[in-house]
């Protein structure tokens, strides 16, 4: 065992060798550490409960639609500003009055809506539909790691930065499904969490106790983590305030995309993260243009614009992804709610998308044209969104490895 | 190693560790000799006791080690592997407090109605709003739900915090994770985790493996969990009866359960099975269902009464459902016309397959040796698998007593689970059970929720899946905490030894808590560092930088110092 002391601008560390060259070359390159080669980010959010896509990205030309949702429907456009009809998009499509916050980024081309999107498997299982989201791979139920970490795992992407601690983070209390797999990655419930808490010497001595030189992988890894609670303290997170006016709601889900657009904004090497809400499974008296999946999407846009406005012109180099598991039965039900469908809608938004456009065929509302006589039918496969945004933003060069027996339906066309 | 792993894509990480290594000729000669001579132990007698302590037991108690030397260590192994003769009152009287963990799920579901339910009862009319008399009983509805996951919980750290038979609570939970199960599967999913654990694998954690797998197969809770409850035969084959009130919605053959019995229960996944043997092994298990609710219909209800239905959460066989062609699995003709004896034949097959002996001898040995367990250990252990026709307890003996066990190279190879962390640190501190929800919640934030496992292949077992940066950070703010006197029923100033320590010198303490927590072995660099009232990280270095830090306040700053350590990750 060998030991070297590495000097540095005033602070000194006892760093072993013989251990990870991820460990150290970061050692060696201390604080500034270099970029994400591209720096390109993609943030991916999850509507958990399954989002009523219908509602949200309101098809007010199809005459069915109004037939299928009497009383909850979204109005058509109203001609009058402040009524509570549909935001109109492109005279077909209109977004739910709630989304409003999000009608600045159409207008300025950031935000491309793709509709009737999502899994061909057949399930209305929130969990089979999240976990076959997640692991890219629908109706295989024997993968055992998610689609952005095989991406992580992929290493022809990046030349720098790998094992960076802030490569892949989600916001999450528990490392979620679709970021599970080989490639590190960390959850945290918020930045100030990940830290030492104590004081009066405690974490240095602790940090010694991994640093006493043992090569093994609880001491290796533990210097690596002493390592990131450094580079993140340097950060200085906890003096952040958001730029350009941005607003983020008070809520949780709000609070957690302030905190990811803290690590874009610090260069700690983010390339993927994630945060999920829930709140979307509404079977009972879900509302129409105002009422529960109002307020929810009220929260949904308001962060995300956000998010948007904060990270400014950063976004030239960031794609925000929304999906939620599947979309909700065409007719309303009983109880003034929907209940499990299956196509639904996604969010793809950032200075490189071309938005101001609905991507995805338009299946048609009228019951021959419904999935099995009841839900939204499936024109886009997420896979092909999924594999676009990796290959095109991120730069993979193996998609098939990230979604294996995938064939692929051409590109939607949806970054410049 | 650990890079190597990662740079490998997943299909070969769901293996990686605890597999077995290369394609070994089963029917290769095993060895015999050394499992019935005198075990050569290369573990000193110290060390003996430690390691038995960490490895048969959720963590050593401060009573443990002298109790062991004074019985010894083969004693304390064979004491360990009768549990049944062990009595367990505390534990016992603990555990009657909780209202849920011995109702059925048919009694659960009655009793803890889920919320849309509930509020449906509450509210049939779907008004907009609810009158604040229902709206409380609406939470108190909504409130007891949680309970039914939560004591479970709870139970699960108490059990392992308290129990006296710790092997079969080692092995409890190692069967759990074997045939893993997750409680946000489906709304159902909760009413079948209690019985899941207490009376399908508890009991027949120390038993017979086929009756085991038997149990699990007919459990509400895999049948919910991997879909056989919903599987049934494709149309057109062939039925000894006409398809009647279908449990649930049948829609045709169900695969998952037939997969990954293969692949995780039984063989593995290099066990030697084709996509055939899956198809057919699905194909036997159809119609092994049950109900996981009432008929909510009145028309639907008067069916199941006319079809004679069992009450929801018990396990049935359903002919309707039953694909009652000809099979062959894994070369095993089974005939056409047949109902649940196809199914119980399958598990036959499976269970004593050579490749299921090897498995499972292997995840055995990973558990309680080392990640990657000697061939030898493992041969060994699966030959004493198939020669006791799958007795689980004779193939823990033959790994806890081997010469392998006693290594040298075996001594603290093992890295903590974080359920292990809490209740090592739980059980050195001669901590109270917490009944309420916040420890389970404490092992969750570590990363391993208490059922809380999505996929099927169960919590790793190997090193290199625990340590990530998040989760060492989140190792060392846990000890921390336990320093800070924040773990619910844990001080850490009172602990049989402390009340001797709180006013000793600072070499006493040391020693004391390295002890207690530390298995009493430690580099003298460690043992330096707790002591030393100088920034560590600068001792011995001439630079400018140089300062002193102040000294540790006390035991209960040692005392998380040490939880938070390297050494207490593992075992």
């Amino acid at each position: 065992m060998h030991r070297r002391v590495f000097v540095r601008s005033g602070a000194l560390a006892l760093v072993t060798m013989g251990l990870s060259p991820s460990f150290l070359r970061r050692a060696v390159y201390g604080l500034q550490l270099p970029q994400a080669a591209k720096g390109k980010v993609l943030v991916c959010l999850f509507q958990r409960g399954a989002a009523d896509a219908l509602n949200v990205v309101v098809p007010h030309g199809d005459a069915e639609y109004y037939r299928l949702r009497p009383s909850i429907g979204i109005a058509r456009p109203a001609r009058t500003a402040g009524a509570a009809g549909s935001l109109d998009l492109d005279g077909f499509f209109g977004l739910h009055p709630a989304l409003a916050p999000l009608r600045p980024l159409w207008d300025r081309k950031l935000l491309a809506p793709v509709h009737a999107v999502g899994s061909p498997s057949s399930t209305r299982s929130h969990f089979d539909a999240q976990d076959y989201m997640e692991s890219g791979t629908p109706d295989q139920k024997g993968t055992r790691d998610g689609w952005l970490n095989r991406y992580l795992a992929t290493c022809d992407t990046c030349e720098a930065g790998h094992a960076e601690p802030f490569r892949a983070v989600a916001m999450t209390p528990q490392t979620p499904r679709i970021l599970q797999g080989p490639a590190p990655a960390v959850a945290m419930t918020s930045l100030e969490s990940f830290t030492v808490r104590s004081a009066g010497g405690v974490s240095e001595r602790l940090e010694a106790l991994y640093r006493t030189g043992s090569a093994d992988l609880v001491h290796a890894t533990g210097a690596e983590t002493f390592d990131a609670v450094r580079q993140l303290r340097e950060a200085n997170p906890q003096r952040y305030t958001a730029e350009h006016g941005a607003e983020y709601p008070r809520s949780e889900f709000g609070q957690r995309l302030r905190q990811i657009a803290q690590l874009v904004k610090s260069d700690v090497g983010l390339e993927v993260a994630f945060a999920d809400v829930g709140g979307w499974d509404t079977h009972v008296n879900q509302g129409g243009a105002t009422g529960q999946l109002a307020n929810r999407l009220g929260d949904f846009a308001a962060s995300i614009a956000a998010l948007v406005t904060d990270l400014g012109d950063r976004m030239d180099d960031v794609v925000i992804l929304t999906m939620s598991e599947f979309g909700r039965m065409a007719r309303q039900n009983g109880n003034g709610g929907t209940d499990h469908g299956h196509a639904g809608s996604m969010f793809v938004i950032g200075g490189a998308v071309r938005g101001g456009q609905v991507y995805g065929r338009w299946p048609g509302l009228a019951r021959e044209q419904l999935f099995e006589g009841r839900d939204l039918a499936l024109t886009t496969d997420f896979r092909s969104v999924f594999g676009e945004i990796a290959e095109r933003h991120l730069g993979a060069k193996s998609v098939a490895s990230i979604f294996p027996g995938f064939e692929g339906t051409g590109l939607l066309g949806l970054l410049g | 190693m650990r890079l190597q792993l990662r740079s490998v894509v997943l299909p070969l990480l769901a293996v990686a560790g605890c597999a077995p290594r290369g394609t070994r000729d089963i029917a290769a000669p095993l060895m015999s000799s050394s499992s019935s001579s005198p075990a050569v132990r290369e573990q000193t007698a110290d060390e003996q006791v430690a390691h038995v302590l960490s490895r048969l037991t959720f963590g050593a108690r401060p009573s443990d080690v002298a109790r062991i030397r004074e019985i010894g260590v083969d004693a304390f192994i064979a004491q360990q592997l009768q549990p049944q003769r062990i009595a367990d009152q505390r534990l016992d009287a603990w555990l009657s407090q909780f209202e849920t963990l011995d109702l059925s799920y048919a009694e659960l579901q009655k009793a803890y109605p889920r919320p849309a339910e509930a509020l449906q009862a509450l509210n049939p009319a779907n008004r907009n709003s609810l009158s604040p008399q229902d709206s409380a009983e609406f939470r108190r509805v909504a409130g007891g739900v949680r309970r039914v996951t939560t004591e479970v919980q709870s139970a699960r750290i108490g059990r392992a915090l308290l129990t006296q038979r710790q092997l079969e609570e080692v092995l409890t939970d190692f069967w759990l994770n074997h045939f893993s199960v997750f409680s946000g599967k489906s709304p159902q999913m909760r009413y079948a985790i209690a019985e899941y654990e207490n009376r399908t694998i508890r009991p027949h954690a120390m038993g017979r493996f086929r009756d085991l797998l038997g149990a699990v197969a007919k459990s509400p809770a895999m049948l919910l969990y991997l879909d056989n409850w919903q599987s049934a035969a494709d149309s057109g084959r062939p039925r000894t009866q006409p398809p009647r009130l279908a449990a649930g919605r049948n829609r045709g053959l169900n695969e998952n359960y037939g997969r990954e019995l293969l692949e995780l229960h039984t063989l593995g996944v290099d066990g030697g099975y084709t996509q055939a043997d899956v198809l057919n092994v699905a194909r036997a298990l159809t119609g092994w269902t049950f109900l996981p609710q009432r008929p909510d219909q009145a028309r639907q209800l008067r069916r199941a009464v006319a079809a004679r239905l069992p009450e929801p959460g018990t396990f049935f066989f359903n002919p309707g459902a039953h694909d009652a062609g000809e099979k062959t699995v894994l070369g095993r003709r089974l005939r056409a016309g047949r109902g649940i004896e196809d199914g119980e034949e399958v598990l036959d097959i499976v269970a004593r397959h050579p490749a299921t002996a090897r498995h499972i001898a292997t995840k055995l040995a990973c558990r309680f040796v080392s990640d990657e367990p000697p061939d030898e250990l493992v041969d060994r252990a699966a030959e004493a698998f198939t020669r006791t026709d799958g007795d689980i307890r004779e193939v823990v003996r033959t790994i806890i007593t081997s010469p392998e066990f006693f290594s040298a190279a075996a001594f603290r190879a093992k890295v903590k689970t974080p359920f292990e962390v809490v209740v090592s640190a739980l059980r050195a501190l001669d901590a109270a059970p917490d009944p309420s929800p916040r420890t389970a919640q404490v092992v969750a934030n570590l990363g391993q929720p208490i059922y809380g496992r999505a996929t099927p292949d169960g919590w790793p077992d190997v090193a290199a899946e625990w340590m990530g940066t998040g989760a060492i950070l989140g190792r060392i703010n846990f000890g921390l905490a336990v320093g800070a006197n924040r773990l619910p029923g844990a001080r850490p100033t009172d602990w049989p030894g402390a009340s001797s320590l709180i006013n000793a010198d600072r070499d006493a303490q040391v020693d004391g808590v390295i002890a207690t927590f530390l298995g009493s072995r430690v580099s003298p660099e460690t043992r330096g560092i707790l002591l030393s009232g100088r920034n560590p990280l600068h001792a011995g270095i001439a630079t400018d930088g140089e300062r002193e830090i102040p000294p540790l306040q006390g035991l209960a700053q040692l005392v998380g110092l040490a939880v938070g350590a390297p050494e207490f990750q593992r075992r």
